[in-house]
């Protein structure tokens, strides 16, 4: 069958989508149950049943501009209650890497906080809270956001200036290089 | 009864009151903790947003050492608990997956361990009728909401040691130590997570729903099992009830700590006096406190 561009390209990111994730796109009949459940529905710009819908009419361009999977907080409700047993919270993810993969960040504050939480790990072999939260701050252009919290979580002993090293922090490191090197995004 | 313990990252910093009352807790059961020598991250939720393959290889690395020491694993953390568990059905279920990890990790590992959640563990694993035998400060008249939050119940598969509409097991730990569960509908709703961090304009809100339906069931505290859950429910309380004029006041306890008062430690040793919304007032209204503890020695 001869299809336009567009619809070829859009052929294509289902395809890729659909690989990436393990979800087949034509299981969800579109009833609603995902969206209906979703904590995070009232700020997305469509609900994670339209995600899906915008796949199937072969619309994926417009998903690949949504803020919702980005704004999705994995908290697997969907999944868990998908008649269909559509993995969502996969499909999100792969969706969400696909629009990065293109060089589109559509919500750049949980972008700068999951990169700046990978690189904390990649450095240190564990999450530095402190350290991730300045960089965060900093990157985010907020940087007094939440600076009330930091004193008493300072004096209380929760959070420490200086990263927990772990002595094997090379094979961490090793584990990001070889994602890296499968053409993973490691980060 | 000897497990691996992976901690996680929280537990060494803004949790640090959960890995002291579990350690606690779980010697005074006599379940022995042998945490993973130089255990790393697990990825969390920045992980698997990120690359599926950098969230499974970043769990496996933990579990192989685990699984070299002939052990199960248990995790005080939901989100650790959830990650390592997917990244152990990953490899158990397809060949070429435990493959790659393989090579990712420099390690052969081949998911013939497990991993629990440390309130599985000390619920099913223990029981409640030995956990009941032991307590000498009943929680008497407290009433609690247990928040179960979403990913030590979701997705089933996954977490299976309990229903992910209607968890119980919390609401039944909370009856073996002589306090009360109250009824509510929010105890799965998941409370935002990292979001929070990331976009707390959001998170406060999500926050607040939870913290709110808790105290209209009548509630007085809400118990917890996850250190990302606490820092939104406690830390961000005051930020939450803030946006929406309200004054919420309600304590956020780890049930792990709430296990310690009622086996007879202190407050104090238990990380107790380490909560943004203090505990100790509600608790000096309850016989907890009232009453000169017969205190253990220290751990």
């Amino acid at each position: 069958m001869e299809l336009s561009a567009a619809l070829e390209g859009n052929r294509d990111l289902k395809e890729r989508v659909e690989r990436a994730s393990g979800v087949h796109i034509e299981d969800c009949y579109q009833c609603g149950k995902c969206s209906a459940g979703c904590p995070v529905a009232a700020w997305m710009d469509y609900t994670p049943r339209q995600v899906i819908r915008l796949l199937q009419l072969g619309l994926g361009e417009e998903a690949l501009k949504s803020r919702t999977p980005w704004l999705c907080a994995g908290c697997q409700a969907c999944y868990t209650r998908c008649p269909r047993e559509v993995n969502l919270p996969r499909l999100m993810e792969a969706v969400r890497q696909e629009a990065r993969r293109r060089g589109r960040v559509n919500d750049r504050k949980v972008d700068i906080f999951d990169r700046a939480f990978l690189q904390s790990v990649e450095r240190y072999g564990r999450a530095h809270e402190m350290g991730l939260i300045v960089q965060y701050n900093l990157q985010s252009g907020q940087p007094f956001k939440d600076a009330l919290l930091a004193p008493p979580l300072l004096m209380k002993g929760k959070i420490s200036p200086l990263p927990a090293k772990i002595k094997n922090v090379a094979e961490v490191k090793e584990i990001f290089a070889r994602v890296r090197a499968r053409g993973g995004d490691g980060h | 009864m000897r497990y691996a313990y992976y901690p996680g990252c929280s537990l060494e910093a803004t949790a640090k009151e959960y890995n002291q009352s579990a350690k606690m807790v779980a010697r005074h059961l006599g379940i022995e903790l042998w945490e993973i020598p130089d255990w790393s991250c697990c990825g969390a939720s920045a992980a698997h947003n990120t690359d599926h393959l950098l969230s499974m290889a970043l769990p496996a690395r933990n579990l192989a050492l685990a699984e070299a020491e002939g052990l199960d694993v248990v995790a005080p953390c939901a989100a650790c608990f959830n990650r390592l568990r997917a990244a152990e059905e990953a490899v158990r279920e397809s060949e070429a997956m435990r493959a790659t990890i393989g090579e990712i990790i420099g390690r052969d590992y081949r998911a013939t361990n497990r991993t629990r959640a440390l309130l599985d563990v000390m619920v099913n694993g223990v029981g409640t009728d030995k956990i009941g035998e032991q307590v000498v400060k009943p929680l008497t008249g407290l009433k609690l909401a247990c928040y179960y939050g979403c990913l030590l119940v979701r997705p089933p598969k996954l977490t299976a040691f309990d229903d992910p509409e209607d968890p119980t097991t919390m609401d039944r730990l909370v009856a073996a130590l002589g306090g009360e569960a109250v009824v509510w509908s929010y105890k799965t709703e998941c409370c935002g997570g990292s979001l929070a961090a990331a976009r707390t304009d959001i998170g406060i809100r999500m926050i607040y729903q939870i913290l709110r339906r808790a105290r209209d069931a009548g509630a007085e505290a809400v118990v917890t099992a996850c250190p990302l859950c606490m820092l939104n429910l406690d830390m961000r309380q005051g930020q939450a009830a803030a946006v929406h004029g309200d004054r919420l006041n309600l304590p956020v306890f780890y049930f792990t700590e709430l296990m310690g008062l009622a086996l007879g430690y202190a407050p104090r040793d238990l990380g107790l006096t380490t909560h943004f919304v203090n505990p100790l007032p509600l608790l000096e209204t309850k016989d907890v406190l009232r009453h000169p503890a017969t205190r253990r020695e220290r751990a």
